[in-house]
């Protein structure tokens, strides 16, 4: 209950001060809206506007992204982190282009893939794979060995050792790898939504109301995109819990 | 000790070469164990004898020489072996049953059969603990006795004990080791333990060979030829103690003091 009590404090004590800011008028009210017209604005676009529709678009491309990403950096994750040489020659480029923001890759994707859903989810998909298969590599390397060689002593063949061994013991890592990548591929469709083509989602609906002067409605859309992404986090935070029962014991 | 003809012979190493980095571990190591026995290594730190077994059982190459299983290479026989760390050795992800039922469904053994083992042993090793726990949740003694339960599942050819009771307490490794004893004399099971204690290696040895330091070689062979089952009496009987003298004595004069 405490648990729950503490951080719900801190949110009333922040909407609190965005209270007193607005009756102390320390900002424009065009600039900044009081929270229950935050609310109001956000609800009715809810209701009656395109806000549920965006919220679906930007959940749709992410899980998307996300899935691909999961199918390309999880199995090559694993392939380089079981033969390490081959990971030492390509970590430099995993490195490189895992620290290149993938915003510069906007006008390289839009050439490959067109403008259209596909760059949206192919400039994600490429970020978040990115990091998975860093981790999934990295959580491989670290294997116990005596785990990989306790198989083989049991009969397992290499392609056995992965999949019985490897890929557990890399596991933990491979979720937090999962974590960091569904975070980022929201970043990126969210950013995407804002300036590729799009009609809809998050990031466009933030623009807009942006652009229209529609103040309450572009921070409540701040708020959804920031709740989403803090479930996201939350969800793979209690997977790895559930899942990873083994871990640190 | 008398000579081992070849057909006695479980496993016999000619020749053996091994070394790392240019320092020669083994250099021309031959060998013989008889078909039933229990074998102790009994050496000084880092003359190789973790390196030895891992060679027999095919987790590290050879240099040189030969490691063969009645004619046979290791690839070709079933083998157990138990490591020292049994934390990292079990498969925390899965429940200690089906640790011991994992190397019997890669021989591709039929369900009824695996029951029929994983039943044998949990009887055998008189299991009183839950064994659809998870490793993690078990004592150590509990886990290395999982370990060895499903390196023996295989019904092993030779079985490699690399100092399976040197993390666990004394209570502990005393009732294991009686247990070991009664199953690896019970099902004949061709032994070899790596141990770091002498009392231990002559309680669950038929023969005990010493090592010298590097590059290694064979300071002593003894027969232990006490009576099974071996009791808490036979630390006391005057042949352990006369064996035990010997083996002291071979390990100050040609393994300490080389
Ligand atoms: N992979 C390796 N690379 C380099 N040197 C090694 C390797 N494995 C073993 N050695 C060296 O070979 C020698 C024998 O090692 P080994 O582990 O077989 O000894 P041991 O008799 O089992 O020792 P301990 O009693 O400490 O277990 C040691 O000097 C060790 O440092
Ligand atoms: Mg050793």
């Amino acid at each position: 209950m405490r648990a729950l009590l503490v951080p719900a404090g801190g949110a009333a004590g922040f909407i609190a001060l965005w209270w007193l800011a607005v009756l102390l008028r320390l900002a424009d009210p065009v600039l900044l809206p009081s929270p229950l017209e935050t609310f109001n604005d956000t609800a009715k676009s809810f209701t009656q506007g395109p806000l549920l529709h965006d919220l679906w678009r930007t959940v749709t491309r992410t899980v998307l992204s996300f899935l691909v990403a999961c199918a390309i950096g999880v199995p090559l994750g694993l392939l380089l982190g079981a033969r390490e040489s081959i990971y030492r020659a390509v970590e430099f480029v995993v490195d490189f282009f895992r620290s290149t923001p993938a915003s510069a890759l906007f006008p390289l994707f839009l050439i490959l893939f067109g403008v259209g859903e596909g760059t949206k989810i192919a400039v994600a998909a490429f970020g978040a794979a990115l990091v998975i298969l860093f981790n999934a590599a990295y959580g491989v390397m670290n294997a116990r060995r005596t785990r990989l060689l306790a198989a083989r002593v049991m009969g397992a063949s290499p392609l056995r050792v992965v999949f019985d061994v490897m890929l557990w013991e890399a596991m933990p890592q491979i979720l937090v790898g999962m974590r960091s990548g569904v975070s980022l591929a929201l970043v990126i469709v969210v950013v995407a939504e804002m300036f590729i083509g799009s009609t809809d989602g998050l990031g466009q609906r933030v623009i807009v109301a942006q652009s229209l002067f529609e103040s309450g409605l572009m921070y409540g859309v701040i708020f959804v995109a920031g709740a989403l992404g803090y479930l996201l986090n939350l969800t793979f935070l209690l997977l790895e819990k559930r899942f990873i029962h083994w871990a640190g014991k | 000790m008398n000579a081992i003809t070849p057909r006695e012979a479980a496993l016999s190493v000619r020749g053996l070469r091994k070394a790392f980095a240019g320092v020669a571990v083994y250099d021309g190591f031959s060998l013989d164990v008889k078909r039933g026995d229990i074998l102790a290594i009994f050496g000084p730190n880092g003359c190789g004898k973790s390196t030895l077994i891992n060679m027999a059982a095919g987790l590290l190459p050879v240099d040189g020489g030969e490691i063969l299983y009645d004619g046979r290479i290791v690839d070709e026989v079933r083998i157990g072996y138990v490591f020292q760390n049994y934390r990292e050795a079990l498969f925390p992800w899965r429940r200690a049953a089906e640790n011991i039922r994992y190397p019997l469904r890669r021989m591709g053994l039929k369900r009824a059969e695996i029951e029929r083992r994983l039943e044998s042993l949990a009887a055998d090793f008189r299991v009183r603990f839950d064994l659809n726990a998870y490793p993690y949740s078990l004592s150590g003694g509990q886990q290395q006795l999982v370990s060895i339960m499903r390196a023996l599942a295989v019904e092993p050819e030779v079985l490699f004990l690399d100092e399976p009771f040197s993390a666990l307490d004394y209570e502990t490794t005393l009732s294991l080791r009686t247990l070991l004893q009664q199953v690896l004399k019970a099902r004949k099971t061709t032994t070899i333990l790596v141990s770091h204690d002498l009392e231990e290696s002559i309680v669950l040895a038929d023969r005990i060979l010493m090592l010298t330091r590097r590059p290694t070689l064979v300071a002593d062979d003894i027969a232990v030829d006490l009576a099974w089952p071996r009791e808490a009496a036979t630390l006391s009987a005057p042949d352990f103690i006369a064996i035990k003298a010997r083996c002291l004595d071979v390990f100050t004069r040609a393994v300490a003091g080389a």
